[in-house]
């Protein structure tokens, strides 16, 4: 009876050119590698010719991150500050755009572009750039490491460079960063921002490329540290190759997070936190809460609340305002995130997706539960990465921990109780680095945020953030 | 808790209220075994929903939507049949220049004034409302309330807008409460009946729900946040979670009641929210002036000047829309 009619936002704020560089040394170049094209997954329309950056040109990035160091490490504190508020304060002015570009590059929908990842952009700058004369009172150390090559994933573009750049600046190292092969182009403006802001030349370099690109980034001998946020395969090859060389490295891998949900939970805002757990930017998000772990004597009401809430996801063009599912990011994920839910069923699991209407174009994938799920199901140990959950059932407060551990990963968990007794006796034995409590997905650049066992090691945000990146 | 009824679980509501009402520990221990409302989490989804963006024909369906669903209040001392005479021409023909604009849902008036409202409304659809039972504290014996309620029926009152007693309800006597309520109900004969909670007195948000729950279960019509007279009054939140109190009802007992926010509700948007989160809430059963009204008088000049805009791309000035 109510339809909302289409909201588009205009994507006349941002210009898009068609063709891009490597930013190196403060100036745009040529890559020597083949260029690639990156795409808009919700329409599969090219948008730009991206260069690719060769082992040639990540080694002359990082002799200019190099060179950069020696100016920008020796600067006071206060002054690398100004450059950080600075370009916290173009992020806000610009941010329209930069939402825009990120809903049109990524899939996601703008109302999360726009509402979440740039408010989290901004606040992260602002909040690296009041450490930088403060570095003293953090108990870290004061020196800063040299050149960072820093590798972050697809699916928060421009909020995972902002976890990489902003606590390395801030201590006064220099930066070369590779963005994901399929989502290059906040990244890009953010050089055109760094441009815009003064930052001196070599501060910060951004290749782009694929694979072999980020490869060349962490394997060159003269990068002195390594962050790198992505999956957990990838990860291993990075500690792998960094072994014995004497780089620093954090690593922020996969998850397969437990959102508990005891009988007593305050259930509408627990639907609320299942939604925002696992279908927030589509399920892409490493912490997701894709294992729901409902006590029995609830789990029936609750997936009743879930399906009919699930309903009311709006699914379809990323720029309209009221999306609440956007596309998957590419086919390839797309064609993960298939794969392991045929396995799901295959399995045994009952696979459940409201009534959805799949566009004719793009990638995309409904928000899919799956129920009786076992803890041996490859559903409920592999990390899909993708808007599906899988949901167990517990009957005590001792067995809900042993499932929420039992996995490889332990990047974070949630846990839903109107008792606080029982959430901090929970809390407590979680092990996973991030636990929210009747909430999830919520971000705030004071805390640091990080996991446990296969989830990687070293915490990104907070003042425990800057100890990657200091002596 | 052996009263205690999960959501979905169809069950009669008579039988229902027979288990429950049986006594002041019974009905707490019901109220009490209701899940709880996590404050954050509430705000944070009527603020998401707030955020939803309605344009074009959406919004021009929502404006007419709206207008229907207006309760046109007047609840002053200084009220007079004459004041009353205006607001239900207005009620009638919102704008007059315009013939296709709907009529509002009901006009609402103290109970003197009922005879005056039905007779200048007479014919049109538009229905009467009148507040009662001591309104707006409910700070008077119980038979002074039935008393109130008679009289506005007597006079002709589609309507009756009564108040739950808050001191009872924090002091923890719901026995109370639901009496009067079901009292109230008998006085009402045929009328509808809709009970305001006057949320802005109760405080939290588990306190709405139990109280919405309270009035549903006492036979209630409509579940109303607010007088008007307290601040704050119909929050975004405070009317998630008694959209999501009806909805569960329905499902728990087959009897569908609706939902009127009432106070602060002064702009378009303000309306335009209002819908939406009936929308993705209670579901599009309850976009009906039947099931979800908005109290409030400013709002529909408002709602006049966006679908005069709506219709000629301009704004006029508010001397093109009548005060009344």
């Amino acid at each position: 009876m109510f339809e909302y009619a289409p909201a588009p936002e205009s994507r006349d704020v941002v210009d898009i050119k068609p063709s891009y560089g490597l930013f190196v040394n403060g100036e745009f170049v040529d890559g020597s590698g083949s260029a690639f094209k990156t795409i808009n997954p919700a329409s599969e329309e090219k948008l730009a010719e991206i260069a690719a950056a060769s082992a040639a040109d990540v080694d002359l990035a990082v002799q200019a991150a190099r060179k950069a160091f020696t100016t920008w490490s020796a600067m006071p504190g206060a002054e690398r500050a100004k450059y950080l508020f600075r370009i916290a304060r173009i992020i806000q002015e610009r941010a329209r755009e930069l939402a825009v570009l990120e809903s049109l590059d990524n899939g996601k929908p703008i109302r999360e572009s726009r509402d979440v990842d740039l408010p989290l952009v901004a606040a992260h700058f602002f909040y690296y750039a009041g450490w930088a004369d403060k570095l003293e009172y953090a108990g870290y150390g004061t020196r800063p490491l040299g050149v960072a090559g820093q590798v972050i994933p697809w699916n928060f573009p421009l909020l995972m460079l902002a976890w990489k750049i902003a606590p390395a600046l801030a201590c006064g190292n220099t930066v070369v960063l590779k963005p994901a092969e399929t989502t290059p182009l906040t990244a890009l403006l953010f050089a055109e921002i760094c441009q815009q802001a003064d930052l001196p030349p070599g501060v910060v370099n951004i290749v782009t490329g694929a694979g072999e690109t980020g490869a060349a980034v962490v394997n060159h001998p003269d990068v002195d540290k390594v962050a790198f946020t992505g999956s957990t395969e990838v990860g291993r090859l990075i500690a792998r190759s960094v072994a014995g060389t004497g780089k620093k490295v954090t690593l922020e891998l996969g998850g397969k997070a437990a959102n508990i949900v005891y009988e007593d939970a305050a259930l509408d805002q627990a639907v609320e936190g299942i939604v925002n757990g696992i279908f927030f930017n589509q399920g892409h998000v490493c912490c997701a809460g894709s294992r729901l772990l409902v006590q029995e004597s609830i789990a029936g009401e609750l997936l009743a609340s879930l399906k009919r809430r699930l309903g009311t996801l709006r699914m379809g063009d990323p720029l309209d305002k009221n999306t609440d599912i956007g596309a998957i990011n590419s086919a390839a994920q797309l064609a993960k995130i298939r794969e392991l839910s045929d396995m799901g069923e295959q399995e045994g699991a009952e696979r459940w997706s409201p009534a959805c209407a799949i566009p004719d174009r793009g990638f995309w994938f409904p928000p899919t539960i799956f129920t009786g799920v076992a803890q041996s199901h490859r559903i409920a140990r592999e990390e899909i990465f993708g808007p599906v959950l899988s949901v167990l059932t517990f009957r005590t407060p001792g067995e809900a921990v042993e499932k929420a551990n039992n996995t490889p990963f332990g990047l974070s968990a949630g846990v839903w109780t109107e008792k606080a007794s029982l959430m901090l006796w929970t809390a407590d034995r979680l092990r996973a680095g991030v636990v929210w409590s009747n909430t999830f997905n919520r971000f705030d650049p004071a805390s640091p945020f990080g996991g446990y066992k296969e989830s990687g090691y070293g915490r990104e945000g907070g003042r425990h953030g800057l100890e990657a990146y200091l002596r | 808790m052996d009263s205690f009824v999960r959501v979905g679980d169809a069950r009669g509501v008579s039988t229902l209220t027979t288990d429950v009402a049986s006594s002041n520990a019974a009905l707490r221990g019901f109220l009490h075994g209701l899940p709880g409302v996590d404050k954050v989490g509430a705000d944070a989804r009527a603020a998401m929903l707030g955020t939803r963006s309605i344009k074009t024909t959406a919004k021009r369906q929502a404006i007419d939507l709206a207008i229907s669903m207006v309760d046109l209040t007047t609840l002053e001392g200084a009220d007079t049949p004459g004041k009353v005479r205006a607001m239900c021409a207005k009620a009638v023909h919102p704008d007059p220049s315009n013939p296709d604009v709907p009529r509002v849902a009901a006009v609402c008036v103290y109970p003197d004034l009922v005879a005056e409202a039905v007779q200048a409304v007479r014919g049109s659809g538009v229905k009467v409302a009148s507040v009662a039972t001591a309104f707006p504290s409910g700070r008077s014996s119980l038979e002074v309330k039935v008393t109130d309620t008679a009289l506005a029926v007597a006079a002709g009152a589609d309507e009756v807008d009564m108040v739950i007693d808050r001191g009872a309800f924090l002091a923890g006597d719901y026995l109370k409460v639901f009496e009067e309520i079901v009292a109230i109900k008998a006085a009402c004969g045929s009328a509808h009946l809709k009970v305001i909670l006057e949320t802005g007195e109760l405080a939290t948000y588990d306190n709405v729900r139990r109280a919405s729950w309270l009035a549903m279960l006492a036979g209630g019509d409509f579940i109303k946040t607010s007088t008007g007279k307290v601040q704050p009054a119909a929050t975004l939140p405070v009317t998630l979670v008694m959209l999501e109190a009806v909805r569960d009802f329905l499902a728990t007992t087959g009897r569908k009641v609706g939902v009127k926010p009432a106070g602060g509700i002064r702009t378009t948007k303000d309306a335009i929210k209002m819908l939406v989160l009936v929308n993705e809430t209670a579901g599009d059963g309850w976009l009906h002036p039947d099931w979800f009204r908005l109290g409030a008088s400013s709002v529909l000049n408002d709602l006049l000047m966006q679908r005069q805009k709506q219709d000629t791309g301009r704004y006029s000035g508010p001397d093109y829309f009548t005060l009344d």
